[in-house]
């Protein structure tokens, strides 16, 4: 087990194509870290550099504190598991499993017993005779899990391994992920594209964005603190919701001005920390469960609004409500029992105790206190 | 309404088209399976019949193995069948030693001009025989290789090996490359790769090709008739049309004999592989 550091690591191609623009990264010993990002962001670059599947054109990353940069994939001590599986076709799953092993000269008992043990841990014992063919994608996906676990490696690198999954399968698999992490405590760098499983799955989380780190944190930290207007619709489904607005002045407060018609009351708290960008274009940040129906016990910081709703989805647990303000498309999340039904005028809730404020140019996130 | 009349309508341009595609493929398999069937019926004629051509040359009358045994026995005709096997088994080794080799460089090891350099592959194959037997038999000459067999091991290459290398490239490229990833993380070299990956993995693809370097080897008619001239040197393709017709005496029986014992082996291992030949090709022409 080991940290990994990445310095000043930067990628790019022939023809002037730059995937990864310079990140600095430091990876704790046995931490589970997730690299999250739309497509074309860098990430699948960035994890295929630490595995040495793709020459760093600058910059250094090192394995516990050794510079790996010229050391070659199979000198790394790292296992790899990929998205489409690549298990060895022609071999049973135990060949599959024993052969980083039988490459690296284990005596046969020794392969048994970490095969064995692997397999007991992911359920598979039943699967060892079987060809990759004659199993289901769950099951492959364990078996490639199985073919890192046995090596015992410094670091373990998952680049998408539950995309070709269905949902249910994805959540299921997602869970023994996590569950083998806290059993080998193994240093993990997991790539994804889905904020769900960056978020369960994660100690820390790096959201990437055109090959940059935007920011790097808990997942609490990240959903709760963005601070950008990237992470902020990044993290989250659905999606926070922006909203233009204009902050003014109100007497002794500030009001967010969306509208001739619409002016929403900062909350006193904020209103220190948002005194610079008074009488400026902002975007409000609201995520969908603070915009929800209007209840009658109301506290300080929810401001009434009214909306002609556009489509409801009910989700059992919440049914989600799109309306339109202004030009904006907004989602809010509200109670199943709701009535309300497309074109309806209905009566909303902010609660902009929870709002983000962001600069509309930059797009960085106006920090709250101080 | 409409839609049953549709439907009717549809169902019967569906029959149409197959029975078009039936006399089709009967035209096709009567062209093909006459000339086989012809030889067969010949070679189990004895001379004497064939001579007195009375009744339908499509029937035999008084069938006899006589030419079969005839051939077997021949020392001369064994010889022919030995060196055809052994310059046969000698091209496909080298063949696929050579395309396989090449294959996964040019699939896999990208380097610089390794696209252009495949391109250039198959182009070689698109040269002729015809064009290439003069300047080869001045290498062949060179080597002081001529009339002798075991130049033809030098020469069939030329023609088997881009086709083979170009079938292994569509075949090794049609193979995931996480696959060759996993192998290197795990602990791979590329030999070990090749070997213990891709080989297996392709076998259906080198099957296609040592198929295909097969039939160029034992078909090969040009190269030996322009480079050997003794019989104990001689091949099948070349030995029979020598040693069976004398001046204008034509021994049809034992020529068509001798033709169905050529054949057999080709047709044995394309009955029993053709499987592994149509998947192997079919892998290749679908690499994008």
């Amino acid at each position: 087990m080991a940290n990994v550091s990445l310095r000043r690591v930067e990628k790019f191609y022939d023809g002037g194509v730059v995937a990864v623009r310079g990140i600095d990264l430091e990876i704790e010993d046995e931490e589970f870290v997730v690299l999250v990002g739309p497509s074309g962001c860098g990430k699948s670059t960035t994890l295929r550099m630490v595995a040495g599947l793709e020459d760093i054109s600058r910059g250094e990353i090192s394995i516990g504190n050794e510079v790996v940069n010229d050391v070659p994939p199979r000198d790394r001590d790292i296992a790899m598991v990929f998205q489409n599986y690549a298990l060895y076709p022609h071999m049973s799953v135990f060949d599959n499993m024993a052969f980083g092993l039988k490459l690296r000269k284990f005596s046969r008992d020794e392969i048994k017993r970490r095969v064995d043990k692997a397999a007991k841990m992911l359920d598979i014992v039943q699967l060892l005779d079987r060809k990759p063919k004659a199993l289901s994608g769950g099951q492959r996906q364990r078996v490639a899990m199985g073919r890192a676990i046995v090596r015992d490696p410094k670091v373990f690198l998952f680049d998408e391994p539950l995309s070709n999954l269905d949902a249910k399968l994805r959540v299921q698999m997602r869970t023994e992920i996590k569950a083998v992490h806290q059993a080998v405590r193994t240093t993990t760098i997991y790539v994804t594209h889905d904020q769900v499983e960056a978020m369960t799955l994660a100690d820390r989380v790096v959201v990437m964005h055109d090959g940059r780190i935007e920011q790097v944190g808990p997942p609490q930290e990240l959903y709760h603190r963005p601070l950008t207007r990237f992470v902020a619709g990044f993290i989250g489904s659905p999606g926070m919701n922006f909203i233009p607005a204009r902050l003014a002045n109100g007497g002794d407060t500030l009001n967010l001005v969306v509208s001739d018609n619409l002016s929403l009351p900062v909350p006193p708290s904020r209103t220190a920390a948002y005194a610079a960008f008074k009488d400026r274009q902002v975007l409000l940040g609201l995520r969908p469960e603070h915009l929800t129906e209007a209840r009658a016990n109301t506290r300080p910081g929810m401001a009434p609004l009214a909306a002609i709703v556009d489509v409801t989805e009910p989700m059992g647990m919440e049914t989600l409500v799109h309306f339109h303000l202004g030009g904006t498309k907004l989602c809010a999340r509200c109670d199943p029992t709701i009535t309300s039904g497309p074109g309806d005028l209905m009566q909303m809730s902010a609660d902009l105790n929870h709002m983000h404020l962001i600069e509309p140019e930059s797009g960085r996130v106006i920090a709250a206190s101080g | 309404m409409s839609a049953t009349l549709s439907h009717a309508s549809l169902a019967a341009q569906r029959r149409w088209a197959m029975w078009g595609s039936y006399a089709a493929l009967g035209v096709f398999v009567l062209m093909f399976l006459v000339p086989p069937f012809y030889t067969i019926i010949t070679s189990l004629k004895s001379s004497a019949e064939i001579s007195a051509q009375i009744g339908s040359p499509w029937l035999v009358h008084h069938p006899t193995l006589d030419n079969f045994v005839s051939l077997i026995t021949s020392a001369t005709f064994r010889t022919f069948f030995l060196n055809t096997i052994m310059i046969t088994a000698a091209v496909v080794v080298v063949t696929m030693v050579i395309s396989i080799l090449a294959a996964f460089s040019l699939a896999r090891l990208k380097f610089r001009g390794s696209e252009t350099l495949a391109t250039g592959v198959f182009l070689t194959y698109l040269i002729p025989a015809s064009l290439l037997f003069i300047p080869l038999f001045q290498i062949i000459g060179a080597l002081g290789l001529i009339n002798n067999v075991w130049s033809l091991a030098l020469i069939y290459p030329t023609l088997s090996v881009p086709f083979c290398t170009w079938i292994m490239i569509g075949y090794f490229g049609s193979i995931p490359k996480e696959l060759d990833e996993a192998a290197l993380i795990d602990g791979a070299g590329y030999l070990t790769i090749l070997v213990r990956i891709f080989i297996p993995v392709a076998m259906p693809g080198i099957i296609a090709a040592m198929i295909f370097a097969f039939t160029v080897s034992w078909g090969q008619f040009l190269y030996p008739m322009a480079y050997l001239y003794t019989t104990n040197q001689m091949v099948l393709t070349v030995g029979i049309i020598s040693d069976l017709i004398r001046g204008d005496v034509f021994q049809w029986g034992k020529i068509m004999a001798a033709c169905v014992l050529a054949a057999a082996p080709p047709v044995l291992i394309y009955a029993f592989l053709m499987d592994y030949y149509i998947s192997g090709l079919t892998a290749g022409a679908t690499k994008g």
